[in-house]
């Protein structure tokens, strides 16, 4: 179904893409919120720029942004994708629980904080282009790969990554020399079981935004992992 | 003795002519404090283990047993008392930050204790509540500011949704988690038959428990535990925990060690990773944020279920309040500062923070000022802890008022403060199957029930004595309360005026 959003308000525009079962076609999208909130089973394509918290809750729905995104893409999504062909705002990914969110250009600040994994539900979010600072704060699972693509001198990432990480995995597309990690995580160059961990998700990303995934793999990666599950263990004692 | 050494807080007395020596003192306790000494035939106990849980008096079938503060004690000194030179050694000994459970144990002002309610004499007749009808049912939402007319002269019935409570008390938020499966249904059991709610905390909801929907208050975190579409579809409401009375300022942290089995499963993160919920939600830091994640939920659940923002009793909570009256939300909660929890830093818990009654009364005259109290409703809690409190509180300005402590007192909890351990005797605050089953929901929730049904009569004969029938003439009412002890800064901010005025 075509829906023209350029007159509507997000409660509007919401209530009308829930009315239908159907895949949906999105125009004239400007920064209308919660597009998409808490969706299963659907394909949302989005002409414009969508605002806060697209896809927030989501449950398995499909959404594709021909544009920028704005803050807190995929807030606590717990299945589907979201694939981007601009840049996102800040806090893409926060809580995300599983699904996956492909981001053509550059990410905010806190991208993928607070990310985790269960079971088989493993999340996954690929930046192309460079994220801004507490990438992966309280990371707890999942795998974030940012691609550094188009960066030229700027670092990959910026201040305070990793923070409070106690699960999952970071994928850095550089030898991250420029980058200061904290204590609590162990920072390496990859391997090639690494490297074949995120093959897959790289070579959708190159698919989905038409780059040579040869080209894209064949660089430096640097894989960030936690020291500990239990990061504040030994702080207490009983009173 | 050895520099570390901290002499125990209590004292196992144990009466040798009624021990019969059948070792359910040894049995019962988790904390491994009594034991079978088989050469002397004799029962012996480690008091440096006891918490004082009350567990094997209770259990003693002779009665042999009871537990005493020791009173091996350090010399005497009004700057230094002895829990405080303890919690020195404790940190010297260890270098760890101190860690408490339940609410603020501190000699500080119990205002509740300070506010006499109001009874008809002569006038105004008193209303014998067993002979005529009372009203205490509550409905929690927005209310429209005023009454609006279709084209055909009909009234609008179109309300934001709303909770109804068939009294004005909530069992407030406690983690699957932090409590126990059978502490978890008995509430739940209790929130159903009484017609009232129950609150998940932030550790999501237990499958078996989706049944309860209908009374259920489900909670969203900082670390977003649990929370997933069918989470937020089985709630009647959604509350999003910004803060906490026992711990104001920072967040949850339940370790990787207690994240096994049907815990790991209910807040869907990995066994054995620590559960991490920070301070603030990182994508929180002003109102309109707030607004954002109150809206995303309303979205997500089609404006079915009113939205509840918890956040802690603390300096501007009047303003905080106005703040959170117009990101949207439809009902705020309160949490004063003696409120309980499964563990906080003692430091936080005994100075962060203040009494709900001081912040109730000011946010509630603050949201009569800016003419928006009709746009939220006000839960209080942390720490109601009879039906007096509860009439105070609402004749103070809330709609209704949270319980936990109360609650937990009744499935057996005695107080001994050491939620953290894991080793509840009276199997609410553990995990351990073998403790878990000594609580049975069938007595439990039939014991929820009890206290709540006699919790309302009181409310209804308080009422009554005053003269009034409902709810709705009580909130606010603080004509009906007087204040003693207290000096004109305090009365000024109750809004209360003395006793004798």
């Amino acid at each position: 179904m075509l829906i023209n959003a350029s007159h509507l308000d997000y409660v509007a525009l919401n209530e009308s893409i829930r009315k239908t079962d159907e895949n949906c076609e999105l125009i004239g999208c400007l920064g209308q919120r919660y597009i998409a909130a808490g969706m299963a089973q659907r394909s949302i394509r989005i002409d414009g720029v969508p605002g806060n918290a697209l896809g927030a809750y989501l449950n398995g729905a499909t959404i594709t942004v021909y544009g920028n995104a704005q803050d807190a893409v995929g807030d606590t999504m717990n299945d589907g994708r979201i694939i981007v062909h601009g840049n996102v705002g800040d806090a893409v990914g926060y809580a995300m629980r599983s699904g996956e969110i492909f981001v053509k250009g550059n990410a905010g600040y806190r991208a993928g904080i607070h990310m985790k994994e269960y079971r088989d539900k493993v999340p996954v979010m690929v930046i192309g282009g460079v994220a801004g600072s507490f990438l992966g704060e309280y990371q707890a699972g999942g795998k974030i790969i940012v691609l550094g693509l188009g960066r030229a001198s700027r670092p990959i990432i910026s201040n305070f990554p990793c923070t409070g990480m106690h699960g999952g995995k970071v994928y850095l597309r550089s030898d991250c020399r420029d980058v200061l990690f904290p204590d609590q995580v162990t920072v390496r160059s990859t391997t090639d079981e690494d490297l074949a961990d995120i093959f897959k998700y790289v070579s959708e990303y190159c698919n989905l935004f038409g780059y040579d995934v040869a080209q894209v793999m064949n660089a430096a990666f640097t894989v960030v992992t936690p020291n500990s599950n239990n990061p504040y263990k030994q702080m207490y004692v009983a009173n | 003795m050895r520099i570390e050494y901290v002499y125990p807080e209590f004292e196992v007395v144990r009466n040798e002519a009624r021990c019969i020596q059948c070792r359910v003192c040894e049995r019962q306790c988790a904390n491994e404090v009594h034991s079978f000494d088989p050469d002397t035939g004799l029962m012996l106990s480690d008091e440096s283990k006891c918490v004082n849980c009350q567990r094997c008096v209770a259990l003693c079938p002779t009665r042999a047993l009871k537990i005493v503060k020791s009173d091996c004690a350090l010399r005497e000194n009004a700057n230094w008392p002895q829990g405080l030179i303890k919690e020195i050694y404790k940190q010297a000994n260890s270098g760890g930050v101190l860690l408490s459970s339940m609410g603020n144990p501190n000699p500080l002002p119990v205002y509740w204790d300070k506010i006499l309610i109001n009874a008809s004499q002569v006038t105004n007749p008193s209303i014998d509540p067993l002979r005529e009808p009372m009203e205490t049912r509550v409905f929690l939402g927005k209310k429209p500011a005023k009454v609006e007319r279709d084209e055909g002269d009909g009234l609008k019935c179109t309300l934001a949704p709303q909770l109804t409570l068939a009294m004005p008390v909530m069992f407030s938020a406690m983690s699957y988690g932090s409590i126990s499966y059978n502490a978890h249904e008995s509430l739940a059991r209790a929130a159903d038959a009484l017609g009232i709610y129950y609150n998940t905390g932030e550790g999501g909801l237990h499958e078996d428990f989706y049944r309860y929907g209908q009374n259920t208050i489900v909670q969203v975190a900082s670390g977003r535990f649990g929370v997933h579409k069918d989470y937020l579809a089985a709630g009647a409401a959604i509350e999003i925990k910004m803060g906490q009375g026992a711990k104001p300022g920072i967040g949850g942290h339940l370790p990787g060690a207690k994240i096994v089995g049907d815990i790991s499963r209910t807040r869907m993160i990995s066994e054995g990773t620590d559960a991490i919920s920070p301070a603030p939600h990182h994508d929180i830091y002003s109102i309109e944020d707030l607004r954002q994640l109150v809206y995303s939920l309303k979205e997500a659940t089609e404006y079915k279920k009113p939205i509840i923002v918890k956040v802690a009793a603390v300096h501007n909570i009047a303003a905080i309040a106005g703040g959170i009256a117009r990101s949207g939300a439809d009902i705020i909660a309160i949490d004063g500062f003696r409120g309980g929890t499964g563990a906080a830093p003692t430091r936080i818990r005994d100075n962060v923070g203040i009494p709900i009654e001081p912040a109730l009364a000011a946010v509630d005259q603050r949201l009569r000022e800016e003419g928006i109290r009709n746009q939220t409703s006000l839960v209080v809690g942390g720490s109601i802890r009879s039906a007096a409190d509860v009439v105070k509180a609402i004749a103070l300005g809330a709609d209704a008022c949270y319980i936990a402590t109360a609650a937990l007192l009744a499935l057996g909890c005695h107080l001994c403060r050491s939620c953290h351990t894991g080793k509840c005797n009276w199997g609410i605050a553990t995990q351990r199957p073998d403790l878990v089953k000594r609580l049975n929901p069938d007595i439990g929730s039939e014991r929820l029930i009890r206290l709540m049904t006699a919790w309302k009569h009181e409310i209804m004969e308080l009422m009554g004595g005053m003269g009034i029938n409902s709810i709705e003439s009580l909130r606010g009412n603080r004509l009906m309360l007087r204040g003693v002890n207290l000096n004109e800064k305090e009365l000024e901010i109750l809004g209360i005026s003395h006793a004798g005025e």
